[in-house]
């Protein structure tokens, strides 16, 4: 074992960095995934026929393609259809970030999407009533009494959800995303200490793995619904 | 756009559907779906035993498994991919092929999670099965063999199609390590045309949503089979517990 030899130096810095772009891109892309499911959730719940086909059809969309094949399409044939000059401010930017973030975000709002519908469908229709009665409108509704609940009901799953999220930001550095899977690669390649470079890769996942599913379960059982 | 599409699976059908097979080895979408069947199969047994033991807390081997089954799930499969091509060769010596790599590592990171599904099925089932078999004087391991095993697993077949759903989408990750499957296949068929690359990831996109989405609907139907087969005769006979 010759662990000092890997978290020296050059090394180490690559570990570093690699940790905090996971982070960032684990961070940001469940805050944008939770978002967009958020909307999701609100557009299906109208009712207007076209509109739920629409989310419907994206969910079916996102589960059924593997995550890398989404990076793949956003990265090398999204990118090639847009303005030259867009694409030109894109690669000044280290796209391949936004673009696995992107990627990130819309795979995992659908099924986040599906998690918050089943804690809304869970929910009392009296809710509903009951704050129409008291004269809120739909989306007032919605975000004042409906979602709040159902997202409560819906942490568990949103948990697993966002730990799947952080487990899949390492299929980033199929498009060269410099996250923690590179850096453990890289740093195999420049030393050859295998083991050890794989190790502190897996000690970094499982620790945060192990982090958010600790703090999931704190959190499912501080805000659980009192019934 | 369209147009684009049908010349590609006009010129590329082949290499798209076996790769260079039967000249070179087997790859594209047969490869696919040969490795996430390999993983799969090669899961099951180790995952009968790992789940059977995660129904019996306080057992020697319960602490270890369980160990096992929550270091996987907190890793992504593709640093077991990476582990697999490392570990491999040094456990059996030689050196080992990038299929080979990948269906290890699915094999691995499918046993922690059929593991669960199985310890879910065992658990499901009414107390009473397992004590009413035992009061028959059958042994733990018979009664779980001949009464509790083929109940649970043909409760859980649904959530092992899922698991299969899964396995096929992890595949694509061989394409990190130049496994010449259906995503790798695609990139392959993307750098020699040079001009189309939206519509060779769209059809990409195409392939996989149709396999998987078929066995999602598999998924449903086998779900309907057992509520109506086995859940529903259970509860009409007074209850689950």
């Amino acid at each position: 074992m010759e662990f000092s030899a890997v978290l020296t130096g050059t090394y180490l810095e690559w570990f570093i960095t690699g940790a905090k772009i996971s982070l960032v891109l684990f961070l940001s892309a469940s805050v944008l995934a939770f978002i967009i499911a958020l909307l999701l959730v609100a557009v299906r719940s109208t009712g207007f026929r076209p509109a739920v086909w629409l989310v419907q059809a994206f969910v079916e969309y996102h589960r059924n393609v593997p995550l890398l094949v989404h990076m793949l399409f956003w990265y090398f044939a999204v990118v090639q259809i847009l303005p030259m000059a867009v694409q030109i401010w894109i690669n000044q930017r280290s796209a391949e970030f936004y673009f696995a973030m992107l990627a990130l975000a819309l795979n995992y709002s659908a099924y986040m999407s599906e998690d918050i519908r089943s804690g809304l469908r869970s929910l009392h229709k009296g809710q509903i009533e009951a704050a129409r009665a008291l004269g809120l409108n739909y989306i007032q509704t919605m975000r004042d009494v409906i979602l709040p609940q159902a997202v409560r009901i819906a942490l568990p799953p949103l948990v697993g959800q966002s730990l799947n999220l952080f487990k899949a930001t390492s299929i980033a550095m199929a498009i060269g995303v410099a996250d923690m899977a590179y850096s453990a690669r890289w740093v195999d390649n420049a030393t050859y200490l295998t083991f050890e470079a794989f190790a502190v890769a897996t000690v970094f996942y499982l620790v945060v793995s192990s982090l958010i599913i600790a703090l999931g379960s704190i959190a499912s059982k501080r805000w659980r619904l009192q019934t | 756009m369209i147009a684009q599409i049908v010349e590609i699976i006009d010129v590329y059908w082949l290499l798209i559907l076996v790769g260079q097979f039967p000249e070179g080895p087997l790859g594209g979408l047969a490869l696919t779906l040969c490795m996430a069947l390999a993983g799969l199969i090669g899961a099951i047994p180790l995952a009968l035993v790992a789940g059977v033991i995660r129904t019996c807390p306080g057992t020697i081997a319960y602490y270890p498994i369980s160990a096992f089954v929550h270091a996987i799930r907190g890793t992504p499969v593709l640093l077991l991919i990476f582990w697999a091509y490392f570990a491999v060769p040094l456990l059996f010596g030689g050196s080992i092929s990038g299929v080979a790599t990948v269906v290890i590592a699915l094999i691995v990171y499918e046993v922690a999670f059929l593991a669960e599904v199985l310890r879910a099925g065992i658990e499901a089932l009414p107390k009473g099965q397992i004590e009413a078999a035992r009061t028959l004087g059958l042994s733990y391991r018979q009664a779980m063999q001949d009464v509790i095993l083929p109940q649970a697993l043909f409760n859980v077949i649904p959530s092992i199609i899922s698991q299969f759903i899964n396995l096929v989408k992890n595949t694509s990750l061989g394409y990190i390590i130049s496994v010449h499957e259906l995503t790798y296949t695609a990139y392959q068929v993307n750098s020699q045309l040079l001009t189309g690359t939206l519509p060779v990831f769209t059809l990409l996109a195409i392939i996989y949503f149709c396999i998987c989405f078929s066995l999602s609907q598999a998924v449903s139907w086998a779900e309907r089979k057992v509520e109506r087969l086995r859940i529903a005769p259970q509860q009409a006979n007074g209850g689950l517990r």
